[in-house]
């Protein structure tokens, strides 16, 4: 997901200036996402190369609104229809320190397990926190955004439980480092 | 005010080589207005502590202790009547009677405890009006859906003086949306100066205790508590 596609998003309820998209990105994803005023001013501009916004005259106020072309329509229905890909995601590092854990002498596993669903636990506690405090109908959008991060932080935890389990029964193989010719021995040869 | 109690709790099925240690020494202090979540894997211990914390099986070695009594220096009667009145159970199979109405489930531990019937049913009709139940009370328990029954058991553990409310696996059989919901009220009562443990396998209710505790053989391997500030919890999410 890009601030573009917020923006867009946003947008298309109606023309609005750098702050209010400021303001309104935030309580849409619960302050979750906070953005700063220059991130929004750069996507505008950006948006509004690709001819996807439109710049309106100056308000009273000497705030500049911008609103939604038709191309910005178009490139907002095709982000709603597009399903988001796993592979955009940047690679998980939890899952790689975990297989380096198993992998490295010396190092107990089952803490290194411990320690992060401690600390994903809490999080979890954290976000739980923050949806208790409001059950008002206004409220969904921003608490499916929590939801969103609390199903994601569970899976995690049972992630981290399967993994406890299956340690139990593993007997780590004796470490081995491959024996690799270093490049262009053979030319050198 | 601790309202449960543990103290170095070990408790131990069969004898000699054959013995298996279901707690091997838990120390555990829940507090009036806290909620504490028991997380583990199947065999780790969580349902053996919850039975210990109720007063439903006796520790090999150590203390349990409710409001302030040593359930170990109770005979049968006091601790019957100390289970009647302090401590409530939500399961997962929600053991409401089928041929009594909701309030009568819940004014029922009151009548066995010996209060007036009519004075049992206006303090039931009470608790069924705080869990938004109100309108439903003369209903059968196969009249209401699953959420609701669930709600009639929280409002049956925490009728009377009960300051303690013993939860396995609450929201088993419920769908996510409506077990939220048995959470929120669960979490809301203890908020209003109850104790609470909950038995649960899942991290997403776990996260509504304030306080999360590892099982794994018996003993307490981890616990973890909320952080202070959960905004600055967002805010760091969001610079990264």
């Amino acid at each position: 997901m890009s601030v573009r596609h917020g923006l867009l998003a946003l947008l298309e309820r109606g023309p609005m200036y750098g702050y209010q998209l400021r303001v309104v990105f935030e309580e849409s994803t619960g302050g979750t996402w906070p953005l700063n005023i220059g991130q929004v001013y750069t996507t505008l501009s950006r948006l509004e190369r690709d001819e996807l916004v439109r710049a309106l005259p100056e308000g009273d106020g000497g705030q500049r609104p911008y609103e939604i072309t038709a191309a910005g329509r178009a490139e907002l229905a095709a982000w709603f229809t597009t399903p988001v890909s796993r592979s955009d995601r940047p690679r998980d590092e939890l899952a790689i320190k975990l297989a380096f854990a198993l992998t490295t002498p010396g190092v107990d596993v089952r803490a290194v397990v411990q320690a992060q669903r401690g600390a994903t636990m809490r999080t979890l506690q954290e976000f739980t926190r923050l949806k208790a405090r409001s059950d008002e109908p206004a409220d969904l959008p921003w608490r499916l955004v929590l939801d969103a991060m609390v199903f994601q932080a569970e899976a995690e935890v049972r992630w981290l439980d399967h993994c406890e389990a299956s340690l139990v029964r593993y007997t780590p193989p004796p470490t081995t480092v491959p024996h690799l010719e270093p490049e262009g021995e053979e030319s050198r040869r | 005010m601790s309202i449960l109690e543990l103290r170095d709790v070990h408790r131990v099925h069969g004898h000699g080589e054959t013995a298996v240690h279901a707690l091997a020494g838990v120390t555990l202090t829940v507090a009036a207005g806290e909620l504490v979540a028991v997380m583990g894997p199947s065999g780790s211990g969580k349902s053996t502590l919850l039975n210990l914390a109720g007063g439903l099986d006796r520790p090999s070695q150590g203390e349990v202790v409710v409001d302030g009594t040593v359930l170990g220096e109770c005979d049968r009667r006091t601790l019957a009547a100390l289970r009647r009145r302090r401590i409530g159970y939500v399961f997962q199979d929600l053991n409401l009677l089928a041929s009594l109405t909701a309030v009568e489930n819940v004014a029922l531990p009151l009548e066995l405890d010996g209060v007036g019937v009519r004075k049992a049913r206006l303090l039931a009709e009470t608790a069924l009006s705080e869990v938004d139940l109100g309108d439903l009370a003369e209903r059968f328990p196969d009249e209401l859906s699953g959420g609701q029954q669930q709600r009639v058991a929280i409002a049956r553990a925490l009728i009377g003086e009960r300051r303690l409310v013993l939860a396995d696996e609450p929201t088993g059989a419920l769908d996510s949306h409506t077990g939220e919901s048995v959470l929120r009220l669960l979490r809301s009562k203890v908020d209003g100066g109850a104790a609470g443990v909950l038995v649960t396998h899942d991290a997403r209710h776990a996260a509504w205790a304030d306080r999360v505790v590892f099982l794994r053989d018996g003993i307490i391997v981890d616990t973890s508590g909320p952080l202070d500030e959960p905004d600055a919890l967002l805010a760091q999410d969001g610079a990264r």
